[in-house]
């Protein structure tokens, strides 16, 4: 499969698509168009570069795990740190690149999704700092749970609305910013935060994370003189392993994993696992594959992590899915806490819990490689909003 | 000639929106022969989904009630197959692509031809999208109903050269729900519409009033209405059926009586 697969539709095979109301479809052209030239400015990769580096802090480190490999002992696990960008995850890399294409346009207004507050504290960041008016959607159930982010977007400028429709998370979220995006699109620009939703958002939203990838090629060149033999990174949208995995597309010896969550179990109905037990279907702007019941109900997903806590993957993920070129496997709530203690304690980094699924799958698959092989698990953000929830999980109840 | 077609001959349609399973699927039933006695010229109903995103907070609670009460695409296929016994204006699906994709597309316009549907409305299937569906859609008969909106300017024409049935023009940005006020040159977007074709093009989305439905209607071949019948579904639930006819039937005056105007209009000229 050739980086050149998207089309002019944004097809991935049989994924991707435009499937929204026809009143945003000049409204994505007009976004499709400006991509189009900006990604090919000089002056516009300039900017975000400069952003990128002085203001995110890329590139981020690729660290080696000693520990970890010692202990685990199998292959050679590095660490790419996407939770030492500024805001604190890999978030930032999409939203500087997206809300600069937003000014550009001469949008003064953006308007984003979030779910456990990752995306919409980033988008929040970029606004502050280019001057725009942001308003986030969040799911009424995910301001409850993660308060301190609600009040970290409103000390940024945002405007943050609780959603309450539907199961009031991270879905409904997108739906509503969906609704608020045809409400007032004149000087809007809707910033999406994952790999997902209408052609041109899953490809901007990949090229704009796609530096995880190469710098982790560059990186590690550098250390080992040679590629990773696996490449692991959590899944929910998809927009950290998007990131992760496309610059080794091209290269069919690195195994690509992308972690879904199992919540407590594939078996019970509480998971987002939309590869291990969705279908195709067509949601949210894009075809591809989502959990939902026989007659098309999207169905309700659970998982400890609300940044994985979605039904649907992004439909390039689908199509590496279909092609086999990358694998999906699923990580249970406590598997994935147990990660979170683990490298917390091995290597004093707390990951973000999403992370810290990508963390579990690397802890199974490490040993039974060679020593000489290589792991790179991305770290997609740090854990520090996730310590109550880990305590209460744990029985301790505290509360932020 | 078909159906929808009919519908629009010599005359403005009125067309009622209900939630299908909303509050129940007997209801839906009673408000079908209810309706076209009060005089709708057709009827649109939308299979309850778990995403709407094209309504507005009325229609989607009306989706959750329904869903909570257990309506089923085939609950909903076996209650309109009975009803179309007696029925004999066109009845219009609203859905969202998903539940047609996952039904299967095949299985699920053959089922529309069985019951009598007439045509299908698909608020996230633009004309980009449109051949998911539409050799499937012209083998069983069943109508692809085209949306045009405010924002499409341009694209007005290429929608209309393939549009089939009705044209629904929708009068405002965002979703749907009652407005006070509607803005948009309906007449402009009508206009263009003409210079393409004839298929009839009706307005809705916000009209709730007969004043609104008289003045849509005035400027194009009929008014649609949803959030303003599905409230009433909300707030007298099984007993809305009355309260329902009613309304339809000053709708339905308000819009005859735009029809009249405008004869009088061209007999004046």
């Amino acid at each position: 499969m050739s980086s050149s697969e998207t089309n002019q539709k944004g097809r991935y095979g049989q994924y991707g698509g435009q499937y929204i109301p026809e009143t945003l479809m000049n409204a994505v052209h007009e976004l499709e168009k400006a991509y189009e030239k900006y990604s090919r400015d000089p002056e516009f990769n300039r900017e975000l570069d400069e952003l990128l580096k002085n203001y995110a802090g890329r590139p981020s480190i690729l660290y080696y795990a000693e520990k970890m490999t010692k202990d685990l002992g199998g292959a050679k696990i590095y660490l790419k740190r996407e939770d030492l960008n500024h805001t604190g995850s890999h978030k930032i890399n999409n939203v500087l690149g997206q809300v600069l294409l937003a000014k550009k346009m001469g949008k003064t207004r953006v308007i984003a999704e979030t779910g456990a507050g990752q995306h919409g504290v980033a988008t929040a960041t970029a606004a502050a700092l280019m001057g725009m008016e942001c308003e986030i959607f969040m799911g009424k159930e995910d301001t409850d749970r993660q308060a301190l982010n609600v009040f970290r977007m409103e000390l940024l400028g945002a405007k943050v609305h609780a959603v309450t429709s539907g199961t009031q998370t991270l879905k409904d979220a997108v739906n509503e910013t969906m609704r608020e995006w045809t409400k007032r699109m004149d000087d809007t620009l809707y910033v999406l935060g994952s790999v997902m939703g209408p052609h041109p958002f899953p490809m901007i939203v990949r090229d704009f994370q796609k530096i995880i990838g190469e710098e982790i090629k560059a990186q590690l060149q550098e250390k080992e003189g040679k590629l990773p033999d696996a490449v692991i990174a959590c899944v929910g949208g998809g927009s950290n392993a998007m990131g992760a995995f496309y610059d080794f597309i091209q290269n069919p010896e690195v195994r690509l994993i992308g972690c879904e969550a199992a919540g407590l179990g594939v078996d019970t109905e509480k998971h987002a696992a939309s590869v291990a037990k969705g279908s195709i279907g067509v949601f949210h702007g894009m075809k591809s594959i989502f959990c939902q019941d026989e007659y098309g109900q999207i169905a309700p997903v659970y998982s400890i992590s609300a940044g994985l806590d979605y039904p649907g993957i992004g439909p390039e993920h689908a199509r590496l899915a279909e092609t086999k070129r990358a694998e999906y496997v699923p990580v249970t709530d406590e598997e994935a806490v147990q990660a979170f203690e683990y490298l917390s304690r091995t290597e004093g980094i707390i990951p973000a819990v999403e992370s810290a699924h990508a963390v579990a799958y690397a802890m199974k698959l490490a040993p039974t490689m060679e020593k000489g092989q290589i792991i790179v698990v991305n770290i997609s953000g740090r854990g520090d909003k996730d310590v109550a929830a880990i305590a209460r999980y744990r029985g301790v109840e505290i509360y932020e | 000639m078909s159906r929808i077609e009919q519908a629009f001959r010599g005359k403005k349609a009125f067309i009622p929106f209900i939630t299908g399973g909303d509050p129940t699927l007997d209801v839906t039933e009673q408000l079908l022969y209810a309706m076209e006695e009060a005089g709708a010229d057709l009827i649109e109903i939308g299979i309850p989904f778990s995403d709407p995103i094209a309504e507005g907070v009325v229609i989607q609670e009306a989706n959750e009630r329904a869903l909570a009460a257990g309506c089923t695409t085939d609950k909903l296929f076996s209650i309109i197959k009975q009803a179309r016994q007696k029925v004999s204006v066109p009845i219009v699906f609203l859905t969202y692509l998903n539940p047609i994709y996952t039904y299967g597309k095949e299985r699920f316009m053959e089922r529309c031809a069985e019951c009598g549907i007439d045509g299908i409305i698909v608020p996230d299937m633009p004309y980009e999208e449109k051949g998911e569906l539409s050799d499937v859609c012209k083998s069983y008969g069943v109508d692809i109903i085209s949306l045009i909106a405010p924002t499409s300017k341009e694209r007005i024409r290429m929608i209309a050269k393939e549009a089939a049935g009705y044209i629904y023009c929708v009068s405002s940005l965002g979703v749907t729900g009652v407005r006070s006020e509607i803005k948009t040159d309906i007449a402009g977007m009508v206009k263009l519409v003409r210079e393409t074709t004839d298929v009839p093009c009706a307005v809705g989305f916000g009209i709730s009033t007969p004043e609104q439905a008289q003045k849509m209607a005035g400027v194009s071949d009929g008014a649609i209405v949803g959030s303003a019948i599905v409230k009433m579904a909300a707030q007298y639930g099984e007993a809305c059926v009355p309260h329902v006819a009613e309304y339809v039937r000053r709708m339905k005056e308000a819009v005859d009586a735009a029809c009249i105007k405008e004869r009088q209009e061209q007999q004046d000229e």
